[in-house]
């Protein structure tokens, strides 16, 4: 059902030049917890979770009624007492790493965490390759250019 | 009638591009002068021919000609006239043709300023750049056409999308597309310099200003962009690392390391397949970001799928453009050969710490962007890579750039020692030590950590200039003398440098910003980050071609008023959408950013925050831009103009 969902706000999107969105992101106070450490920590967990229906968002960012649900469950679990982890676990058993914006590291999102290091060891590679590479030898002094230095050497 | 003359004139400028593409790559070939000196005529001629066809465009959405497909799905008659004129670059076909006026402006610029260059550099750079632009000019006649007539003609057109009626976004296109279509001229360069089998130190002092001009806007751009984001969508947010923003700053960042790296070329003939490749990569990040985009493959592979005549002509004339300079590149770079010699720790090799830094976060960038698309199309898993990803993959190459940027220009050129660069930045360290320590008390480490950066790096930026004044070590006068034989390149570099200190102060001061959000009637107040705001009234308000719901809201410190602020909701009735508007007060060091959201039952949900040296973060890349202007009115790189001397002047008694 979510899939479809998805599909279809996908299809949705305009071709546009800018992060089109509603632009009424704002949550209704009564959603947020009484406990501003509590709140504090349920909006640094939605901050990592994407609204599905929309293009590149948190689910604190968004104006989407999935994320005004997906909120309230989040500051439910928070409320509840629940780790940031179980809270994230929670919502990719039911939403798959999608809903994830950090992704999880396994397999096949190695090379993308590994992309800093292999930048950084490919730029060193190709400056160790090219420090390597033997650069010409300079042109010998023409006979002129030699009886020129011999007088300055002389003088 | 006059969107068939623009019709036409888009026709005559695919024909005119195409003799810039051929007739002076011929003529350089062949060392025939006649032909290589039509090269700047073709590129004028290409230009009318634009400006023409882009005029009629113009006119067209000015007199609110509905029987033009393109004006009759994006404008309306009751649009303002400044949005008439700018909604043109809201839309794809439109956008596209800026794109190409833009280019061929670039080719004439080259034709009109670049007379002191041999003759075949000159002819094939704008050979090159007439060889793209006929490629995208004829993708927009072709599958682009913004000249495509509807009939019957409707009796009113659909609006633009009310976002886009904002004057920060009529103006971030052009400045972007001339950052981004800036790139074209060293592309041309690189290429040229390829055929020619040559690059030297006058290559470099040539691509440079080019470069830095194309920098500058980019900057300007992205700058642009990110503040329009900042007040208009309305949650204080100011960068989101979307697929389109990124696609702006891949070419910044590649961009960024060509500006350096043909320092080294100018000063020291060395890194130069290095900068050609650059060069090169630079402008295939600028494609890929317009294209890509407005393909909407980054978005989804579904959107691509709507439009697949659009997406598969410009996959191939990405891929053309691109491989074929790439594969250019492959032949010719080995005959550039490698001289300047220099140690590693030097000036130089600070730059091209620099070069793998930028191009390293531009390879996290571009792969953190790509990664869903691939994940989906190879693996057919669905994952997100957002904010969280990118902010901790950054992060930790930043640091070490931000070092690098302070502790780089100390150095000397060939060859250089570190501890003595090091002792003159002492102070430096030390203050930005304090900073961050003294932050820890009232921030988080991430913040404090901005902090630290951000003094180290526009302290870092002068000390090359207090020494080279001798400031408090020779009496103040001289120092004060010596101000003014500085160069204005090196003005310029730390400047710029400064710049992204205040940049990555402001983004310190966002990471610390406070806010809240409330349900109010009219008469309550509410304390924020040492305010008091108090809701004064709720009314309406009409617009030209909306209607608005305003708050009013008084802001008080110590029982002093600070701000009177109203933000407000806008509908639009022909769209159907409502957008906020944000009520922003700046004191450059901390902004009021009010925005009104629902209201029910008598009371209205208020969203308040204090930014913390939020216009630090444009500031910062305003101040960056200037910085490159200031480089580029440098007299070095004017030298090899032409020499237009002034008639003697004449002695009277």
């Amino acid at each position: 059902m979510i899939r479809r969902l998805i599909l279809l706000a996908l299809l949705a999107l305009p071709l546009a030049s800018a992060p089109l969105v509603a632009a009424l992101a704002i949550s209704d106070p009564a959603e947020m917890l009484p406990d501003p450490k509590q709140e504090a920590r349920a909006e640094a967990i939605g901050r990592q979770l994407r609204c599905l229906v929309c293009q590149n968002e948190s689910i604190e960012d968004s104006g989407a009624d999935l994320a005004r649900d997906l909120r309230h469950i989040v500051r439910q679990h928070v409320a509840a007492g629940e780790s940031n982890k179980e809270i994230i676990a929670w919502m990719v058993a039911r939403y798959g790493d999608f809903v994830r914006l950090r992704p999880p590291f396994e397999p096949l999102t190695w090379l993308l965490w590994a992309s800093p290091a292999l930048a950084l060891v490919g730029g060193g590679v190709i400056v160790a390759f090219a420090s390597r590479q033997k650069r010409p030898a300079p042109a010998p002094l023409s006979v002129a250019e030699q009886r020129k230095l011999k007088d300055l050497l002389k003088s | 009638m006059i969107p068939e003359l623009g019709h036409f004139a888009l026709a005559l400028a695919v024909v005119i591009a195409a003799a810039q593409a051929v007739l002076p790559l011929i003529g350089a070939a062949r060392r025939d002068a006649v032909l290589m000196a039509s090269a700047p005529s073709l590129a004028f001629g290409q230009l009318a021919a634009l400006a023409l066809s882009f005029g009629a465009l113009l006119w067209s959405s000015v007199v609110s000609d509905f029987s033009v497909y393109n004006i009759a799905e994006n404008s309306q008659s009751l649009k303002p006239l400044l949005y008439k004129i700018t909604g043109i670059w809201g839309d794809h076909e439109g956008s596209i043709l800026l794109w190409c006026l833009i280019l061929a402006l670039c080719g004439a610029a080259v034709g009109a300023f670049g007379r002191a260059l041999p003759a075949t550099v000159r002819a094939r750079v704008i050979g090159v750049l007439g060889a793209t632009s006929a490629g995208f000019v004829l993708f927009s006649l072709t599958v682009s056409n913004p000249f495509v007539r509807l009939w019957p003609p409707p009796w009113e057109g659909q609006g633009m999308n009310p976002l886009l009626e904002d004057p920060g976004l009529a103006f971030h296109p052009p400045i972007l597309y001339a950052g981004y279509v800036g790139f074209s001229i060293p592309f041309a360069f690189a290429l040229a310099a390829l055929i020619e089998g040559r690059v030297d130190a006058a290559w470099g002092r040539w691509v440079r200003p080019w470069a830095l001009a194309a920098w500058a806007c980019l900057t300007g751009g992205i700058a642009l962009g990110s503040w329009w984001s900042y007040y208009v969508l309305g949650w204080g947010g100011y960068w989101f690392w979307d697929p389109v923003e990124n696609a702006s700053l891949l070419p910044w960042l590649a961009g960024t390391a060509l500006v350096h790296s043909a320092i080294v070329v100018e000063k020291r003939d060395a890194l130069k397949i290095w900068t050609v490749l650059l060069a090169i990569g630079t402008f295939s990040l600028s494609l890929c970001g317009t294209f890509l985009v407005r393909s909407g493959i980054l978005n989804s592979v579904h959107a691509f799928a709507n439009d697949p005549a659009r997406g598969v002509f410009i996959l191939v004339l990405l891929a053309l453009v691109i491989g074929t300079a790439l594969v250019l590149f492959a032949w010719r770079a080995p005959r550039l050969q490698p001289t300047g010699i220099f140690a590693p720790l030097s000036r130089e090799g600070g730059l091209v710490l620099n070069n793998i830094l930028l191009c390293s976060i531009a390879a996290v960038v571009f792969t953190g962007t790509t990664y869903p698309l691939f994940a989906q199309l190879l693996a057919g898993a669905q994952i997100s890579v957002g904010a969280p990803f990118f902010n901790a993959a950054v992060l930790p190459l930043a640091i070490p750039l931000f070092v690098v940027m302070v502790v780089g220009p100390m150095l000397s050129w060939k060859r250089a020692a570190l501890a003595p660069a090091l002792i003159r930045l002492w102070w430096v360290a030390l203050a930005a030590l304090a900073a961050g320590g003294f932050a820890t008390f009232h921030a988080a480490l991430f913040p404090a950590l901005g902090f630290a950066a951000s003094v180290w790096l526009i302290l870092g930026a002068f000390v090359d200039i207090i020494a080279r004044i001798g400031l408090f070590r020779l009496p103040l006068a001289t120092s004060l003398a010596r101000l003014g034989g500085i160069p204005l390149a090196a003005w310029g570099s730390a400047i710029a440098h400064a710049g992204m200190g205040i940049t990555v102060a402001g983004i310190a001061g966002m990471a610390i910003a406070e806010h809240r959000i409330v349900a109010v009637t009219v008469g309550e107040t509410v304390d924020l980050g040492g305010y008091h705001w108090t809701l004064e009234d709720l009314h309406d308000a009409p617009g030209p071609n909306y209607s608005a719901r305003l708050a009013d809201i008084r802001v008080t410190h110590d029982g002093r008023v600070i701000a009177v602020m109203s933000p407000g909701r806008r509908s639009y009735p022909l769209q159907r959408t409502t957008t906020t508007e944000t009520a922003i007060r700046t004191n450059l060091f901390r902004d009021l950013y009010a925005v009104l959201g629902e209201e029910r039952d008598g009371k209205a949900v208020l969203r308040l925050h204090v930014n913390y040296l939020a216009p630090w973060i444009w500031l910062g890349a305003l101040v960056m831009a200037a910085g490159g202007g200031l480089s580029l009115a440098d007299r070095r790189l004017r030298i090899g103009a032409p020499l237009r001397r002034a008639a003697a002047p004449v002695v009277t008694a």
